[in-house]
Order: structure tokens, then C-alpha cells, then sequence
């Protein structure tokens, strides 16, 4: 399934795709959007890539092993619960909240949909490149 | 007071401990197990001084408070007889071990079972809460499983571990029953507070409940008709294992139970009246079938399943007497019936053979082994001046003088008397006399561990008999009154002349008689074994293949291997389960469907769908198919736009446009022809389905018409930006109100993808060789 223009196309939609769906991420807490669909967007962006320009390619932009984003976006997920616990004795998942001169309010909760984010690509990435190297 | 803690946990730690030396090392220091009984049986004899005055301790840890379950422990006098019993016997059978299994290759393993076994016993007798002594008693089921199951790579073994587990498991589970029950009618789990409120033992209502489980709990463990069948099956263990679990601990474990609540069941005659027949039941049954073994130990199984029912029937009379005797009978028995097992295991070990048909002449060669052996016999015959002398004499004592029909206990209680000194004659002394048969070799050298320790056992039992005042001072004194509130009896050798002592001789004469009379033979054995499928043992095997055969048949039927299966199987189920309420409490004015109110959109959402579940139903194309299953997916999109939620679209859209490429994925190299089921199945599948959703659709109507509550949804919608500064209130669910939820979804995410990635990958490796 060769095509110039499928191939040319996704790899410019991939970087935007990938924009896109960090966009979708951050605006989660106010707007539509979030981690889970935001991870969801982003699967789609590499997905639509390795059907074009073949699985190989996809895998070297990675570089690493799809697999790797799961423990990581679970670990990442998991210290942003326990942060409250450990930092200032308060019950697991209490939202903690930075004020930051440069990006405004940022929550312990966007670490965790961040972690959703990873956890979601990293699974839905493995699922699928496992399948299609075994069809 | 941590150091009887201690003492009640050490010997889980020393099974962990002796795991940790390493086969290599234990077997050059195998003695050092044997420190673990003796250590424990020095600890525990330094409290006979101040319980012989009458102390009673009393330890307790906290676990569990919020539960009521605390490790509470009670040294008296009966738990101090038990907790002797254990670490004394204890201690002979680990230096007999040492010697009996030196060569075997899991000899760490044995000991390490055993150990974990004895800390088990201690902790059911010492435990004063009732929700510990189950888990003591749990943990002593399954260390016997795994003693029973010792020689694993033999079928039979294997199959007497399950049988006596499945057994004792049951009576473990209605001990459970029995604790929780009498907890919550007492107020209390501790055992010794249990007294205070003995009306729930009496006459409630469910002083009923608490008999029946209580009874399974111990007559299960202490092998009663007619459950005592496991503890043939159990004989398959190791004879060291038989001595100490299955002949002189374990069982008497229901012994304990019993004894231990009859100061709660004291006004209830049905209790006693219960264990009188049922004991009665299980020695007679137990002795008349000693005559028809010829494996030595099956003898002294049987013998052992008669002498618990002697001890049950004991308690079962309920006088003092009767208690005095049922404590130095249990003294008597651990000691005499100890000594026959450990001598029945160096036969074993000297001549390969335990058949009684085939053993006699040991005299010369086993001499100190035969003298063991017959004073063992001596005091299981009850021959003056053993303590089974002083046993005996108590047993006819309270039959004599027992509430209901004196002539009729006495006589049961003579009859298995006379048995057991048949059995006791031919274990102990048969062997040994007589000529020696001729395919039998012996080996010459006898090790001196295997015959000192029943040396030991026996001499013992001959020492207490000319010494009863031994027993009575450390035991009988306390516990009597304990039990029944009553003065034991005074423990004397000889009584005089009376009746007592007539029937002691006519039980020894009789007994005797038997034993010259009554050789066991195979076609004896034979010959009983044609009515076995009468016995308990046979109706539980049969009923257990049953169920085994209806497990099977179930398991075939629903775990088939077939998604398609299990998703039928799913959704008729719950067709009947929504179908059976919606056709109850149908109201067809909720239900109509109010055209008019459909906005144009809406309506062509509903054609789109209906036609893409047509085209995905009857294309002949796969590929088609899944293009017709994205479509009605694309749509729902729209409807979740309509109703206000670009979140739930949002993600729908993204999760339908991975499904695609997944199936396409998929399907992609699979045939193009769709048409493998025939007509018939696909007109079953399409009537499960097509009345799956439309009660589906009923029960969401239905759903639709109920006012919501709303106390949720409010406190999320009011509470997402105060509490958590977000104006989504979806996303602020997600993450922060139930963050707990989608950290664990994301985790069984995870695991799902790790199953695909191993499953496929590793399939893939196997067929790629």
C-alpha cells in the first residue's frame, strides 16, 4: 500500500497530530479534552503513520519500544497521588496546586492525566504494532 | 510476657529458618531439629509448678482489635496436657525422624512440615480466642496435607492428602460457623468470656446450629463414624507422621474442642447424650474392623479411630468420673499407641514389610525392640501395672456409674475393650513370636534411635502405672474441675477385689482368647472388603465422583473456549434476568415512542444506524462489515454532540477509529467470505440478540422515566472548580473525585496489553522456530 501522497501527508500530520493532542491534554481540566482522549489522538497520529510509511519507519521516529511508555506513565501517575502523602501529609490524591509566574495555576492532577496520556499511547501503540507484525 | 509468643510462633520461624540452612548443610546437622520440641517441651514443663496450684495464665496480643480477633492465649490444665503431649511426643518422634528418614532426599522438607505442624497444635490449644483457634486449626489441616502427601510421586498418597483435607476442610469451615455464630450471641470471641453467657449454649434457638458445627468441626478432625475414613486414606504418611499427627496429636485436636466447651454445654444433655452415641458408634465399628487389617498400621488406625471413640464416648457421659478417665485414657493412648507406631515403623525400616501375615521371629534379632513392644501391648491390653491398667479401671469406673444404662455402656465399653487388646497384642507382640517367615530378610543392625525412643514411650507408660498419683497430680487435678466443676478421682493401681477389677480380667481374657484364636489373613480382609461399598468411605468417594463428573460436565458447558460462546451465555442470562422484570412490571404508555418529538437530526441518526447494523448483518464482505460497525459507531458521536457531551464524542470517535484499524488489522488476512455458520445459528444468534436489545432498550426507558438522584451529579457539578479548580466537570472526575477509579483502569490496561504483547509475541516466537 505505497501511496506518495498518503505517505507525504501523514508525515506532515503526525508532528501536528502530536500538537494537537498535547493541546487536547492541557485544556482538559476547563474545556473537552483530557488524557485519555488526548493519548487516544496521538495512537492515531503513529498509527496512521506506520500505514504509510511502513512499521520500521514508525518505530525509528519512537526509538524506544512503545511498551516503555506504560510503566513510565503509570509511575509518572502514581507519584502524583502519593505526592500529597509524601510532601505534605495530606490523603492520597488530594490535588496540590503551584502558582507559576509563567504558566499560571498547574495541579498534581495534570501529572496524573499526563500519566494517563502515556500510559494510554503506550498501550494502544503495543496492541497494535504487536498485532500488525503478526498478521 | 512476649516469650510466650514466643514460644507459640518459634516454630513457624524454625521452619523458615531450617529452608534457609539449605538441604546441604541440614542433612549433616539434622539433629539440630530436634532442639526445636525439646526446647519447647522445657518451656512449658517450667509452668507445671505454678498450674499444679492452680494458676491459670493468661497472654494476649492485639492483631485484629477491630475485628475481635486477638491472640489470645490460655495456659491451664488442659491446654498444659496437650501442649506436653505435643512437645513430648514431639520430641521423640524428631529424634526418631532423624534416624527413620536420613536417607531421604526432602528430609529438610519433612522437617520443616512437621515443625510447622507443631507450632499449628500449639497454637489450637493454647488459643483462647475462637477465630485464632480456627486458623491454628486450619494450619494444621494443611500441614497434615502435606505430610499425608509426603511421598508425592505416589498416586495413592496423593489422593488420601486430598480425601483427609476435603474432610477436615469441612470440619474447619463449620468450626468458622461455630465461632462467628457463638460469637455473636455471646458478644465475645474469647473463649474463657464465652462462660458468662452459657444460656446460648442451652436452650436458645440456635443452640441447635451451634451443636451441628461444632460436632462436624471436631468429630471431622478426630476421625468420628463416620468421618473417621480419612485417617486410613492418612496412613499412606510416612510413619513418624502417623505417630505424631494422625495417632497421638492431631486427632485428638477434636478431642480438645470437645472437652474445651463442655463447661459451656454443662446443662445441655443432648451434647452429652450426642457424643455418648456417636463415640459408642465409632469404637465399636472401629474395633470389630481391626480384625480384618493385616497392615499393621491399618490395624492402628483402626485401633486409633476406636480409641478416640472411647474417649469421645468418655466425655459423652459427662461425669467427673468419666472426665478423670477420658483425660488418663488420652495420656494412656498417645503413649502406648506412640510407642506401637514408632516400633511398627522400625519393622518397617528392619524387614521392608509391615504385612502381618508375613512378619514373626523378631525376637532375637529386634530384643530390645520386642520388649518395647510388649509393654506397649501390656498397657493397651490394660495388664496391671501399666497405666492402661489405671485407664481401664476408670473406663469400667464411669460406664459403671454413668446416668443412663450402666449394663449396656459397660457392656459396649468391655466388647472394644477386648479388640483392643487383640490389636494392641498383635502390633506389639505378634511380630516378634512365633517362626520367621522365609521371603523375609532382615537387616541385623538396628539403629539405636529407632528402638530407644519407643523404649522410652513404653517404659513411660509402665512408670505412670506404678506411679498413677503422677498423672493425677499434674493433670487430672486441674483439669477435672476445670471441666466439670467437680473432684477428680483418685488415680490408684490397685483397687482391691471388686467388680471393676473382674471385668478388667474378663476384658484381658478375652481379649487374649482373640488374640490366640483370630489370625488376620488376607482373605479375610477379602472377605470384608465385599460389603466396602456399604462403608462411609465408599458413599463419600461416590458422591465425590458424582460431583467431580457434574464440576466437569459445568466446567465443558460454560468454559468452553469460544468468545462467542461465553458472550451468548452472558447475554442470555441476562435476558432472562431484565426480561423476567420487564414483562412482570411492563407500563406501554412509558414505553411509546412519541414520533413527533424526534428533531429532523435525530431522525437521521436512527435511519443511519438501522441501516448500517442491515448492511454489517448481511454483507457477505468482512472488510464491509466493520466499515457498517464504524459507521453506527461515527453516529453515536453525533447523538453524544446533540446531548451536550463533546468529552464522551470526543473519545468515542478516537476509540472507534482505533477499533477500525484494529479489525482491519485483523481481519485483513482471514478468507473474504463471511458465510461459515449456517442458517440455524444464525437465526438463534439473531433472536438472543434482537430480544437482548429490546429489553435493553425497555430497561433504559424504563431507567429514563425514574427521577434521578442527583445528590452525586450536584455535588460534582458545584464542587469541581471550588474543590478542584476545574471548569470539565468530566475530566475533574476522572482525575481528581475518582482519580482512584482510572488509576486502577489504567492499570488493568496495562495488564491487558502486556497479555496481547506475551500472548502474540511469544506465539509468534514458538511457531517462528
Amino acid at each position: 500500500m505505497k501511496s506518495l501522497i498518503f505517505s507525504t501527508v501523514s508525515k506532515t500530520l503526525l508532528p501536528l497530530l502530536i500538537l494537537f493532542s498535547l493541546f487536547v491534554l492541557l485544556r482538559g481540566h476547563n474545556l473537552p479534552g483530557g488524557g485519555f482522549v488526548g493519548g487516544l489522538i496521538s495512537s492515531i497520529a503513529f498509527v496512521l503513520h506506520s500505514f504509510a510509511n511502513g512499521l520500521v519507519n514508525t518505530k525509528k521516529i519512537l526509538r524506544l519500544h512503545p511498551g516503555f511508555l506504560i510503566p513510565t506513565g503509570l509511575l509518572i501517575s502514581i507519584l502524583s497521588a502519593l505526592a500529597p502523602t509524601i510532601f505534605i501529609g495530606q490523603p492520597l490524591m488530594t490535588g496540590m496546586w503551584f502558582d507559576s509566574q509563567l504558566f499560571g495555576t498547574i495541579g498534581s492532577s495534570l501529572f496524573f492525566d499526563t500519566g494517563v496520556y502515556l500510559v494510554v499511547v503506550g498501550i494502544a501503540l503495543t496492541i497494535i504494532f504487536t498485532i500488525s507484525e503478526s498478521a | 510476657m512476649s516469650v510466650f509468643l514466643l514460644a507459640t510462633t518459634v516454630s513457624f520461624l524454625f521452619a523458615l529458618f531450617l529452608f534457609v540452612l539449605g538441604d546441604k548443610t541440614f542433612k549433616r546437622i539434622t539433629w539440630v531439629a530436634a532442639l526445636l520440641p525439646i526446647s519447647l517441651l522445657i518451656y512449658f514443663s517450667s509452668f507445671t509448678k505454678s498450674i499444679m496450684d492452680g494458676e491459670i495464665f493468661d497472654f494476649s496480643y492485639t492483631w485484629v482489635p477491630s475485628l475481635g480477633i486477638n491472640l489470645d492465649f490460655r495456659l491451664d490444665g488442659l491446654a498444659l496436657l496437650f501442649a506436653l503431649l505435643i512437645t513430648g511426643i514431639g520430641s521423640i518422634v524428631f529424634l526418631y525422624s532423624t534416624q527413620y528418614l536420613k536417607t531421604h532426599p526432602k528430609i529438610l522438607r519433612f522437617f520443616a512440615f512437621l515443625s510447622f505442624f507443631m507450632g499449628a497444635m500449639i497454637g489450637v490449644v493454647t488459643a483462647n480466642n475462637i477465630l485464632t483457634l480456627f486458623i491454628f486449626w486450619e494450619l494444621t489441616s494443611i500441614s497434615s496435607f502435606y505430610l499425608i502427601g509426603f511421598n508425592n510421586k505416589e498416586e495413592g498418597s496423593r489422593k488420601a492428602a486430598i480425601t483427609a483435607l476435603t474432610i477436615t476442610g469441612l470440619g474447619g469451615l463449620t468450626l468458622l460457623a461455630f465461632g462467628v455464630l457463638a460469637g455473636s450471641l455471646t458478644g465475645t470471641y474469647t473463649i474463657s468470656e464465652m462462660l458468662n453467657s452459657t444460656g446460648v449454649f442451652e436452650n436458645h434457638p440456635y443452640t441447635v446450629y451451634l451443636m451441628i458445627f461444632l460436632f462436624l468441626a471436631a468429630f471431622t478432625k478426630s476421625a468420628q463414624f463416620p468421618f473417621h475414613f480419612w485417617l486410613n486414606g492418612a496412613m499412606k504418611a510416612p510413619t513418624p507422621v502417623s505417630t505424631y499427627l494422625h495417632s497421638a496429636t492431631m486427632v485428638k485436636a477434636g478431642i480438645y474442642l470437645l472437652l474445651r466447651f463442655s463447661p459451656h454445654f454443662e446443662g445441655n444433655s443432648n451434647y452429652f447424650l450426642i457424643l455418648l452415641i456417636v463415640g459408642g458408634v465409632t469404637m465399636l465399628y472401629a474395633a470389630i474392623n481391626t480384625l480384618f487389617k493385616t497392615d499393621l498400621k491399618g490395624i492402628l488406625a483402626y485401633s486409633t479411630i476406636g480409641a478416640l471413640g472411647i474417649i469421645v464416648f468418655l466425655i459423652g457421659i459427662g461425669t467427673s468420673a468419666s472426665i478423670t478417665a477420658a483425660i488418663v485414657f488420652i495420656v494412656t493412648h498417645a503413649l502406648y499407641k506412640a510407642s506401637l507406631f514408632l516400633i511398627t515403623g522400625t519393622i518397617d525400616y528392619q524387614t521392608g514389610t509391615r504385612d502381618i501375615t508375613k512378619l514373626g521371629g523378631l525376637r532375637k534379632t529386634l530384643f530390645p525392640l520386642f520388649i518395647a513392644g510388649s509393654l506397649a501391648a501390656l498397657s493397651s491390653a490394660g495388664f496391671p501395672p501399666t497405666i492402661g491398667f489405671v485407664g481401664k479401671d476408670l473406663i469400667y469406673e464411669s460406664t459403671l456409674s454413668g446416668g443412663i444404662s450402666p449394663a449396656f455402656l459397660t457392656t459396649i465399653a468391655l466388647i472394644t475393650n477386648v479388640f483392643m487388646v487383640f490389636a494392641g497384642f498383635v502390633v506389639g507382640v505378634r511380630p516378634f513370636t512365633g517362626k520367621k517367615h522365609d521371603s523375609v530378610e532382615i537387616k541385623t543392625k538396628m539403629p539405636i534411635l529407632l528402638w530407644i525412643m519407643p523404649m522410652i514411650l513404653s517404659v513411660l507408660s509402665l512408670f505412670l502405672g506404678v506411679f498413677p498419683s503422677v498423672v493425677q497430680n499434674l493433670f487430672t487435678q486441674q483439669i477435672t474441675p476445670l471441666l466439670t466443676g467437680e473432684e477428680s478421682l483418685h488415680l490408684i493401681l490397685w483397687h482391691g477385689f471388686n467388680l471393676i477389677l473382674l471385668l478388667s480380667a474378663i476384658t484381658l481374657t478375652l481379649g487374649i482368647l482373640l488374640y490366640l484364636i483370630w489370625k488376620p489373613t488376607y482373605k479375610k480382609e477379602n472377605a470384608l472388603a465385599k460389603i466396602e461399598f456399604l462403608s462411609p468411605k465408599s458413599i463419600f468417594l461416590t458422591f465425590s465422583d458424582w460431583f467431580f463428573y457434574l464440576s466437569y460436565g459445568l466446567t465443558r458447558l460454560f468454559q468452553n473456549g469460544y468468545l462467542r460462546k461465553y458472550v451468548m451465555v452472558l447475554l442470555i442470562m441476562l435476558t432472562i434476568a431484565l426480561g423476567s422484570h420487564i414483562i412482570l412490571n411492563l407500563n406501554v404508555s412509558n414505553v411509546l415512542l412519541d414520533i413527533k418529538s424526534l428533531s429532523v437530526s435525530e431522525l437521521v441518526m436512527l435511519i443511519l444506524i438501522i441501516s448500517s447494523v442491515f448492511l454489517t448483518l448481511f454483507t457477505s464482505s468482512r472488510l464491509t462489515a466493520i466499515i457498517g460497525m464504524s459507521v453506527i459507531g461515527y453516529t453515536m458521536c453525533f447523538i453524544y454532540i446533540f446531548y451536550g457531551a463533546p468529552d464522551l464524542a470526543m473519545t468515542q470517535f478516537s476509540i472507534d477509529t482505533l477499533t477500525v484499524i484494529l479489525f482491519v488489522l485483523v481481519v485483513y488476512k482471514l478468507p473474504k467470505y463471511l458465510d461459515m455458520s449456517n442458517n440455524r445459528i444464525r437465526i438463534r444468534d439473531g433472536v438472543i440478540a434482537a430480544s437482548f436489545g429490546t429489553f435493553l432498550a425497555f430497561t433504559i426507558i424504563e431507567i429514563m422515566n425514574e427521577t434521578p438522584v442527583k445528590a452525586t451529579t450536584d455535588f460534582f457539578a458545584e464542587n469541581a472548580y471550588l474543590l478542584a479548580k476545574g471548569k470539565n466537570v468530566v475530566n475533574v472526575i476522572l482525575v481528581d473525585f475518582r482519580g482512584f477509579d482510572t488509576m486502577i483502569e489504567i492499570t488493568v490496561l496495562s495488564i491487558a496489553a502486556i497479555g496481547v504483547f506475551g500472548l502474540l509475541k511469544l506465539y509468534l516466537k514458538s511457531h517462528e522456530k
